[in-house]
């Protein structure tokens, strides 16, 4: 069933036509709607996005913690279409050990996107083709955007000096 | 010395394949025992890669066989730092992001934060911004223009146009204080009042822009060592550029119309006249090109808009959100009483995310901001273009020279702060 905020936007009714039920939530933002979707179908969603819909370009891919809340991470999708000058934003809710289908299969450029949400949030992207991390060195332990991660670092702080 | 994927860092010679020396002068060459692919390192401290950027190439002779850009050597932690900061303690952060195009990076954070709050700003103001964010934009390009020009060779550019910058610099200071970190944009308005005789100087300092675009042109599209350097070379097909999520420049150079001023007005933008440059040549000349006539574009936009400003006030009318004027605080209690608030306590932005997107020099600078309803953002995710950019490296380098791999980077004028954040 579709979300009553978002009952007349084209691309949830194309959406839900093609996938009934991969559209569990939705709220309308300052900027226009936001499609929470079922975190099983975001690659066809994504597929379906891209190749029939025409959003061409995904803009970026992030993460937010909500820590203590459960679910505890939201993953956003920015999308664009250049063919019909639109924008959509589309999250994701995962549970804390949860792990998500990496969209690289679709938009190449959602590589680095997700390295970069796995890298500071931990968040896992299975069959992504290089999961590693991009900003913090290789050998770094902890995910620094995480709300439990200090601001100063729990490691190497001028605080211990 | 071998890095985590088992690269040698040095250099390492692999007796694999048998290299044929072929020297279109004729000459020749001692042929070396064994034929070589190379692992080379290139940064981070290349002075092409204007910053820390680390790009790991594979080479058999000058060919490229393979490029693997490595970034987070300037990662900062601005991202994290914003959720512990106020809302408005965060615009002096978003300066430090692009370095070069700070007044864009503070409009595209004042817009998101003006659309949670739903204030709207005066017309003065709005047309301020759009003048300010086009000499930025200006400015931009012609740190672009020197240091690329200087990369493939050519000097005296470089002089030319920093000298014209610092010009801009001196508008800047003039208004904010500062010359580059200015933090002059900000949720409301604007954070000072424009100086006396912004009008006169800006009037002076476009005339002179004006001549100056001409001029940097015409000393470098008619030479025919630039052309050489640059024609043909960084091409990457529009769908590869698109999927990888290039915008900006890069992608109008492929003849693709794309800019959000005209395609999602923000500001006062709907008000100006004036086109977006494309080339369908998606070469480094072409994004040349594409550039210098953005260059003419804002031009033309801040003469715009020193006809028509508007007059009133340069910030919005919502006293518990910007600071009051410093003479009311002495006089009147309610100012005092909103200024204490605002610095103690800073001000509560209402719960919900939003994105909101301006086109800096580069492409698509987009903030999207979660508010969990207190005074500081809850999540503050920067869409940075150069990010976007960066992530075709790899692809366009494949198959070209060594050579030519300075002309593609610098084509793509990434700037490293705002790639890692």
């Amino acid at each position: 069933m579709l979300p009553e905020s978002v009952a007349e936007n084209s691309t949830a009714l194309a959406i839900n036509h093609q996938m009934p039920g991969a559209i569990v939530d939705a709220v309308n933002a300052a900027d226009g709607p936001v499609l929470y979707i079922d975190p099983v179908q975001i690659v066809p969603v994504c597929r379906f996005l891209k190749d029939t819909v025409g959003f061409e370009q995904v803009i970026g891919i992030t993460g937010v913690d909500w820590w203590p809340r459960a679910p505890r991470f939201e993953v956003v999708y920015l999308l664009r279409s250049y063919r019909h000058n639109q924008r959509l934003r589309m999250s994701v809710r995962l549970g804390e050990r949860e792990e998500i289908d990496s969209v690289t299969s679709v938009w190449l450029g959602a590589n680095w996107y997700e390295r970069e949400a796995f890298d500071l949030f931990g968040i896992v992207f299975r069959n992504h083709p290089n999961l590693e991390r991009i900003m913090m060195p290789a050998d770094w332990e902890g995910h620094p955007l995480r709300k439990d991660y200090p601001v100063h670092g729990h490691k190497y702080s001028y605080r211990d000096e | 010395m071998k890095d985590r994927e088992g690269y040698t860092h040095v250099a390492s010679l692999d007796a694999e394949h048998e290299l044929a020396v072929e020297d279109p002068s004729g000459l020749e060459y001692p042929k070396p025992a064994t034929a070589r692919r190379m692992i080379l390192n290139m940064g981070p401290q290349h002075p092409s890669t204007h910053g820390v950027l680390r790009v790991v190439l594979e080479l058999d002779g000058e060919t490229i066989l393979s490029a693997r850009p490595e970034i987070g050597y300037l990662h900062t932690g601005i991202e994290k730092q914003c959720e512990h900061e106020k809302y408005q303690q965060v615009v002096p952060l978003t300066d430090r992001v692009d370095y070069l195009s700070n007044l864009n990076n503070n409009q595209a954070y004042a817009l998101a934060v003006e659309k949670l709050l739903k204030l709207e700003i005066p017309a003065f103001a709005a047309w301020q911004r759009v003048m300010l964010c086009e000499l930025q934009r200006i400015s931009s390009h012609l740190v672009w223009l020197g240091t690329h020009a200087l990369d493939i060779g050519a000097m005296s550019v470089y002089f030319y146009c920093f000298r014209e910058r610092e010009d801009i610099l001196k508008l800047f200071e003039m208004y904010s204080g500062q010359r580059m970190m200015t933090s002059y944009i900000r949720p409301g308005g604007l954070a000072l009042e424009p100086p006396r005789g912004w009008h006169k100087v800006t009037s002076r300092l476009v005339e002179r822009l004006a001549r100056g675009v001409d001029e940097y042109q015409n000393l470098l599209m008619t030479n025919p060592l630039w052309c050489q350097r640059t024609q043909g070379v960084g091409g990457l097909d529009l769908d590869t550029l698109v999927e990888l999520g290039v915008t900006g420049p890069m992608l109008r150079a492929a003849g693709m119309k794309v800019d959000a001023r005209k395609d999602q007005p923000y500001g006062a933008y709907p008000e100006f006249d004036f086109d977006i440059p494309t080339r369908t040549t998606n070469d480094v000349y072409g994004r040349f090109e594409v550039r210098m006539d953005e260059m003419r574009q804002s031009i033309k936009i801040v003469r715009q808009a020193l006809e028509g400003m508007p007059s009133g006030p340069w910030q919005a009318d919502a006293p518990n959100i910007l600071l009051p004027d410093r003479e009311k605080m002495k006089t009147q209690m309610e100012a005092l009483i909103y200024h204490f608030k605002i610095v103690t306590e800073g001000y509560r932005v209402p719960e919900g995310s939003v994105y909101a997107v301006v086109e800096s020099p580069r492409g698509e600078l987009g903030y999207y901001i979660v508010s969990d309803g207190t005074a500081k953002p809850h999540r503050v995710f920067m869409r940075t273009p150069s990010f976007g950019n960066l992530q075709s490296l790899g692809a366009m380098l494949e198959g070209v020279l060594i050579a030519d791999s300075i002309a593609a980077m610098g084509s793509m004028d990434f700037v490293l702060g705002d790639v890692d954040r």
